[in-house]
Order: structure tokens, then sequence, then C-alpha cells
């Protein structure tokens, strides 16, 4: 079974070029594997300036990384063919924050949910079209008889995001990459939304790749999580442990500063952790991003990047507080998700390695 | 002035100053009417909202996109601009009806009384100017110290109250992150020691961590200030870290309001309680319910109670009748047929 998607020891760099100071690592050192089955669902979370956007945008074929690889069914997006990408556009589809922008306002909705039909000859007359897209609309809980016919602006933004969902779904994709898609939604439909892209996972087996700043709904949704701090993994693994029981000081920071709805859970932050140690200059270019604010850096933290910890068969946190436990490499992250673990038992095709820069990571 | 058997409906007769457990009000807003006037009519955007705001209490005002909130703010400034007019209602700051002031008291009554934090906040800040020289600008215009080592002492203070190192002082917007330039508006906010302060999504820009260090700040300045904060914004998770009581706005109006744990425990609106029932947890999961339907338009109300078409417990009465917003649990407001009043409390 080839991987559906794979990032493979990606590094993003905007500005400047490797070596220029002006440069700013948006992701560095980043892998990730989509297994086709089960399907599954990823979180990947962080705050601006951790790189989930980029590695979104990554991830989509928008913008290709400064080193490493993404690889679609094994192959390197640079090298797909026009058939083959057009394979990666239908069987990976996102949806992003704002979903007003996607939308021309001089057509009706019915507009963005025909383009894709027409697009990759889904349907073979009007009235199959017209099938489909009801279809996809009752799958998301509208209703075409008040959605169709309208213009962007004579819906809500919670009903078009909505569509934004029921058009992913039409393709019948294989993954969805979600950035940010109830960010700009109210409470009481974000739950609708959510549960709308859950439905799509188990009754459609579409897998996600959930992008987020909120640790709670991410917890809600996936199975597993990624937490991004300028642009490295800080802790990855099973959403149960790492959101109830964070390890890397950042997580305990970030959920301690979640506003729990429940007046008797007072907000934690720093109390959790203490003040920051400070006073440590990083020598070279690898060392802990977190360490200012860490009020556990040590003076390794400053002079090497701490490696992915195994603290659990589930779970790894980059932080020498775990460093008693083995370290794994980045590629290897996904072994402990729960779709890759399962996974690694079978033999993996061998995948021919493409050009990515070895300096990155190693 | 002492008028203890207030009943906060949506009309009351005489002017109080206390609310009914003795605390005293220093904001009590009455039936305020606010409307945009679109092509397609009249937008009723504040449909008859009565709330108090008691001395030094966090009050927190929220509701989903639509349902009024930041109009009632921009109200309390005058700072409704057509095609919006303010329609009806009082706000009786200190028993002075600052609905009927007149422009120039309204300006001389901004930031020495009554201070606005908004959402944008950040991006208000003059990017060509000094932190230092916009807050000696709010001070020109009230007629404050603007030179001198008194005035340079004033802001040094002020900054480290906010928690900025005195350099931001010298420094312009840009070479400030958001946290600090939000930071800075408090700062501005808070220069003329105002009684209110009206925050108005005032962290929805920022990262979470951020976002709580902020509200700390503003928590500690509130307390040391004295100062009554109304926190309006959608997220129940900051209101209920962050406000002593809490209004919950639907559809243009005011539906609850009580003290904070009384409305997370057992909140009485059945919009109050699917709200609640719709917040994602971190305690348990695999719960996404949102609400079903949307909020009415407010073109074209529906009749009645404005949550009727998606109420769970809808009854005949609530097609036709508007609920009042009445005392029905001791220090609980609801407006909603499904309660008795509480005639004891009454």
């Amino acid at each position: 079974m080839t991987t559906l998607l794979e990032a493979r020891k990606v590094t993003k760099v905007y500005g400047g070029g490797l070596f220029r100071r002006d440069r700013t690592v948006a992701l560095e050192d980043f892998s990730l594997r989509i297994e086709p089955e089960p399907p599954s669902i990823t979180a990947i979370v962080g705050e601006s300036g951790s790189g989930k956007t980029t590695l979104a945008r990554l991830l989509l074929g928008m913008t290709m990384p400064t080193s490493g690889a993404i690889l679609y069914q094994g192959k390197d997006l640079r090298k797909l063919s026009r058939r083959e990408w057009r394979a990666f556009r239908r069987d990976v589809q996102a949806i992003f924050q704002d979903p007003y922008e996607v939308y021309n306002p001089f057509y009706k909705v019915d507009h963005v949910l025909e383009l894709p039909i027409r697009n990759f000859g889904l349907a073979h007359s009007r009235r199959e079209r017209r099938a489909m897209i009801e279809e996809a609309l009752h799958a998301v809980g509208l209703r075409p008889e008040e959605t169709l016919g309208r213009y962007p602006h004579q819906l809500s933004g919670g009903q078009r995001q909505r569509i934004m969902v029921a058009r992913a779904l039409l393709l019948r994709p294989r993954l969805i990459i979600a950035d940010e898609p109830v960010s700009m939604v109210d409470a009481s439909l974000r739950a609708t939304i959510l549960g709308s892209l859950l439905k799509l996972n188990q009754e459609f087996g579409i897998s996600l790749i959930y992008i987020t700043h909120d640790l709670t709904t991410a917890y809600q949704v996936s199975q597993d999580i990624i937490v991004l701090y300028r642009g490295s993994v800080v802790e990855a693994g099973d959403v149960e442990q790492v959101v109830r029981d964070p390890q890397h000081p950042y997580t305990r920071l970030l959920v301690g500063s979640i506003p729990l709805p429940n007046p008797d859970r007072v907000w934690q932050g720093e109390r959790v952790l203490g003040r920051p140690a400070g006073e440590l200059k990083p020598i070279g270019s690898s060392y802990c991003k977190f360490h200012e604010r860490c009020p556990f850096a040590m003076p390794m933290c400053i002079e090497q990047a701490p490696p992915l910890f195994q603290t659990d068969p589930r779970r790894v946190t980059a932080c020498y507080l775990y460093r008693e436990a083995p370290a794994i490499e980045p590629e290897e992250l996904v072994g402990v998700f729960a779709n890759g673990h399962r996974e690694q038992a079978a033999p993996r095709p061998e995948v021919q390695r493409e050009g990515g820069a070895g300096g990155a990571g190693s | 002035m002492s008028d203890t058997s207030l009943r906060l409906g949506q009309t009351r007769p005489e002017p109080a100053a206390q609310s009914r457990d003795g605390a005293e009000i220093v904001l009590d807003v009455r039936d305020l009417r606010v409307s945009y006037y679109t092509p397609r009519g009249p937008v009723r955007a504040v449909n008859g909202v009565s709330f108090t705001l008691r001395r030094g209490e966090a009050f927190g005002l929220v509701g989903e996109s639509g349902s009024g909130k930041s109009t009632i703010a921009l109200s309390l400034m005058q700072l409704i601009k057509p095609p919006g007019r303010i329609e009806g209602g009082q706000a009786l700051l200190d028993g002075r009806d600052i609905l009927a002031l007149s422009e120039e008291e309204m300006r001389r009554l901004r930031l020495a009384e009554i201070a606005l934090i908004t959402q944008g906040a950040m991006n208000s800040l003059n990017p060509v100017m000094r932190i230092r020289d916009q807050i000696v600008d709010a001070w020109k215009d009230h007629g404050e110290p603007v030179n001198g080592r008194e005035a340079e002492d004033r802001i040094r203070d002020l900054l480290r109250w906010v928690g900025l190192r005195p350099e931001v002082a010298r420094m312009y917007p840009h070479e400030l992150s958001g946290g600090m330039k939000q930071r800075a508006v408090i700062a501005i906010a808070i220069s003329l020691r105002p009684k209110v302060i009206i925050a108005d999504e005032p962290t929805s820009a920022l990262d979470v961590v951020v976002q709580r260090q902020i509200m700390q700040t503003l928590r500690r300045i509130q307390r040391e200030l004295g100062a009554a904060v109304i926190l309006i914004g959608h997220d129940m998770g900051l209101m209920a870290q962050f406000v002593d009581r809490l209004g919950v706005m639907y559809a243009g109006k005011v539906v609850e309001v009580s003290p904070v744990r009384d409305i997370f425990k057992d909140p009485l609106h059945p919009y109050t309680q699917l709200l609640i029932a719709s917040l994602p947890s971190l305690a348990r999961k695999g719960q996404l319910q949102g609400i079903p339907g949307l909020p009415p338009s407010l073109l074209s109300p529906p009749p009645g109670c404005p949550f009727h078409p998606r109420c769970p417990f809808v009854m005949d009465r609530c097609r036709v009748a508007v609920p009042l917003l009445e005392l029905k649990r001791p220090n609980r407001l609801v407006a909603c047929h499904l309660y008795e009043r509480d005639e004891e409390q009454a």
C-alpha cells in the first residue's frame, strides 16, 4: 500500500536563501506520512508563526519546500506528470479559514459546487449533477432549497463554510487538509461544521489533516496531534496523552492558557511552569527555540536542538527533560501515530529518494 | 437613590444607584434601541437592551456575530455612525444619561470616565507617532499635564502598569508585537482612570498565551483602578475566566443575566443551555453538538421570542409574546416563558 501523502524532511525558508541572515525558517525538518488506510485524523496545532499554514501550503503543493520533498503516492510533487497532478488535485482537497475569499461574488454558490463536477467530468447529465450536489449538501446538514440559487453574500459564514465542506466531499477525495476551518465561525456552528468533517471521516473514509491554533477543537476531532513551535515539532502523538498530560513546557503553557468554560477551573498559564530561566544565549544555529521562555532551560538546550524523545509508544517530546527516553529520527514520527502504529509491520514499498539537500536534518 | 426593590425588566420607574444586593451601580443601561437603516429596511441591531454595571465589577456580554454586542459598545461611546441610529433608551453613568450628551460633552467624557478597547485596537494606534506622544495626545484633550518630569514619570508608571518596559514610550507601533500593542492601547485607555472600561473582543486577534497574559493584566489593572469592565465577546471560555456576571445576547436582546458560576452550572435560557452544550471541552471527547438552525434576520425578526424557531422547548405563547427579561431566580434574570416569575424575590 503506497503512502498517500508524505512530507519527508521538509524545510521551508522564506527570504534570503539558506545562508542569508534575513531568512525566516518557517518549517524545519518536518516529516509526516498519511496512509490511505485506515482513514485518520491528524491535528496540527500551533500559534501564529508556528509554520502551520506554511505546512498546509506545502502539503497542497501551493509552495515547494526549500529542502526535502512532499510525495504523493510516493512521488515528489515536483515530478508529477499532468495526469498525476490532476489525480493529486482530486485526492487531496483543501478547506481554508475564510470561505468568502473562495467565492466569486458575481456567481451564485451553485457555481463553486458545479465547477469541480465539470472539471473532473463527474456527472453525465444536469440531473445527475444536481443530484450529486444535493447529496453533498445534505451530508453537511444544509437544505439544498435554502442554499442553491443564492449569492455568497446572502449566506452566513457558517453556511459558506459548510458549502466548502460539501464541495470537498463532491470529489470524494482521500484526504482533506483543513486550515483553521472554523476559526471565523460562531461557537454554535463550529460544532456543527466539525461534526460534518468527522462524518466525512467516519462515513466516507476520508482522512483529515486539521490545522488549527485551537487545542480544544483539535482534541475533540483528532486521534493524533502534532504541536509546532516556530517551525519545529515540540510534541506529537496520541491526542489524549498530549492534551491531557502535556510534557513539553510549551505544550504545558499552551494547555494552561486555554480559557476553560468553567469558572471553577482557574486559568493556570505561567503558574504551571514558573518564570523563564533566561540568560542563556545560543551559540550555534541549532538550539531549542523555546529556551528563552522556558523555566527549565539548561545549557544543553542552546547547544543543540533536542531530538524527538519517545517517551511512550504513542508519544514523542522534543525536550531534554525527557532525554532518558530513546531519541527517534523525525521520519520515524509517524510510528507513534495511531495509523502509523498499526502500519509498521506491513512492508513498505521502497520509494525513490529525492535529492532534498541533506544538510538540513543531519 | 437606594431603590432596593429594583426590577430589572425592560422598563423601570426610578433611577437607581444600587442593585438589589446593595452593590453600587455605576452604569445603568435602560431599554437601549439601535437600528441600522439599510435599503431593505431597518436592521434592529439592539432591540431593547437593559443591564446594570456595578462599580468595580467585570461584566460580560457574550453573543454570536450579529447579536448586537458590539453595537452596544459603540452606542455607549456615542460612536454610532449613520446609517446607524440610537433610537431610544438611556445609559446612566453615575446618574447622568450619556446618550443625551452633546458631542463636546461626550468628547470630554471619553477616556476620562468611560474608555473603549476594541478588537482591532492595535491597529488604532497611529503608525507614525511614538507611543509616548499618543498618550500625551489623549491627555491634551483633557487638560492633563503633557510636558515636563511629571508627564514623563506618569508615562513610565503607566507603561509599567500594563507590563511594558519604559523604552516602549519612545517606540513606534510597528516596533511592537501584537500583544505589546494591545498593552499600549490599554495604557491609553486607562491613562485618565475611567470608571468604566469597555473591552470589545480585546484579544481575539492574539494567540492564546498572549491572550491570557493580556486578560490577566487587564484584570489586575481593573482591580487596582477600581474600574468596572464590560467584556464583550463570543468566547464563553474567556467569559468564564474573566467576568463576575454574564449577560447572554441573542438577536439584539439580552436573554439572560446571572452570576457567571450560575450560568455555567445551571443555564436557564434554552439558548444559553445549547450554547454551553456546544462548547468543545477538554473534559469529554466526542460530543460535537451545534445549535440547529440559524439566528433570525434582524430585518424581519420573528414575532414573539426571537429564539423560538430554534428552541427545543417552544410553546404556543413563545410564538406571539415577547418574553421580558425578569428576575426568575435570586440574582438571575432570564427572558423566557418557561420560567415563572420569582415572586418572592421580585
